[in-house]
């Protein structure tokens, strides 16, 4: 089995097994505040990396490139409350025409 | 399944509003799809995430990571950590529906943002849980059918850079983010994650520097006291959202 593959099914296998224990353990077990704040900001610290990494990382450098225009646009849909796909493709389209000028 | 009865119109309501949130949550699994099969992956491992895995974070990160080069292995745990706020969300929400067995079993797999934002604020099990799956299942039907018609759509349009899909995915994450961003202690969070991770790029394999962001979660969480008011997810935007508005002084009487 590929390793893809294995990634997809763990992935499925555990994202569903933490779901469960959410409804399924004595709340007292996870209801410890330092627990519940690191649950709670990891999606934050995660989410924001995940951000930096896709728009700036080419491989192991650091790069400004057409991507960065579609973050910009995102940033503008966004702050105008614009729907999750509408925010999306304004920052594929973005990134697409920058590129093809 | 609904011992104290739920007056008809409410349940009504209810319904049309988790349909709605379907509706609009299910479209975007069009762009997951496609940036999935553009990152390298086949449309069957595509489609076997939305319906297995089923919470969008994780799988935008998982394909993510190995889009951006990682490991597999190593996009399959930021994923993981990302799933961990539903682990949050189903100890809120069990109390709430008081599901056991099967129903316990099959219900899990719906525990996700939007379901949760659709029930959590609800005065009573039978609402809580017409609430719950009228939108874990109009989502997930439609996030399944958006993935897979995005999946064969982006397999079909040849080098995803040309339509800027590259960019979509910092896009889409910075858009699962941004509801976050309100809180000051968050953005300080969201910052220093960033940093952590763009310092380590060029030092790491692909895939760490994200994870390593995830220290900056734990460092603050153990030396910070204030609860974070964007702990749960808004009503997704452009409806009515639940019956009884989120007033979230309201949630320390549901424990």
């Amino acid at each position: 089995m590929s390793a893809l593959w294995v990634a997809v099914l763990v992935t499925a296998v555990g994202c569903y097994l933490l779901k469960l224990a959410g409804l399924s353990v004595p709340q007292a077990v996870l209801d410890h505040p330092v627990v519940e704040r690191v649950a709670d900001l990891l999606p934050v610290a995660l989410l924001a990396a995940l951000v930096g990494v896709q728009v700036f990382a080419d491989g192991s450098s650091l790069v400004l490139d057409a991507r960065i225009v579609g973050l910009a646009v995102a940033v503008v849909a966004l702050l105008l409350r614009a729907p999750f796909l509408v925010v999306v493709l304004l920052a594929a389209a973005a990134a697409a025409l920058v590129r093809l000028l | 399944m609904t011992p104290p009865a739920l007056p008809a119109s409410e349940r009504t309501a209810i319904v049309r509003d988790g349909i709605a949130v379907g509706v609009a949550t299910g479209a975007y699994g069009v762009s997951f799809g496609a940036i999935s099969v553009a990152s390298g992956l086949d449309v069957w491992q595509t489609c076997l995430l939305s319906l297995l895995v089923f919470t969008g974070a994780s799988q935008f990160a998982l394909i993510g990571v190995i889009g951006a080069g990682g490991a597999p292995l190593s996009g399959a745990v930021t994923a993981l950590l990302l799933g961990t706020r539903n682990t949050l969300y189903g100890l809120r929400l069990a109390p709430l529906l008081a599901w056991k067995g099967w129903r316990r079993l099959v219900g899990a797999q719906l525990v996700i943002d939007e379901s949760t934002a659709m029930s959590v604020n609800r005065d009573s099990t039978a609402a809580a849980r017409v609430g719950f799956l009228s939108t874990g299942i109009s989502v997930f039907a439609l996030w399944n059918l958006a993935t897979a018609i995005g999946a064969v759509a982006g397999n079909a349009i040849g080098d995803p850079r040309t339509y800027g899909l590259d960019a979509a995915v910092g896009a889409a994450f910075l858009a699962l983010l941004w509801p976050r961003l309100a809180d000051r202690r968050n953005q300080v969070v969201a910052a220093l994650g960033a940093a952590v991770a763009l310092a380590l790029v060029p030092v790491t394999a692909a895939g760490v520097p994200v994870l390593a962001a995830g220290g900056v979660a734990l460092l603050v969480g153990v030396t910070s006291r204030r609860p974070d008011p964007t702990e749960f997810p808004d009503p997704p935007r452009g409806h009515g959202g639940p019956e009884h508005p989120a007033d979230r002084t309201d949630r320390e009487d549901e424990r």
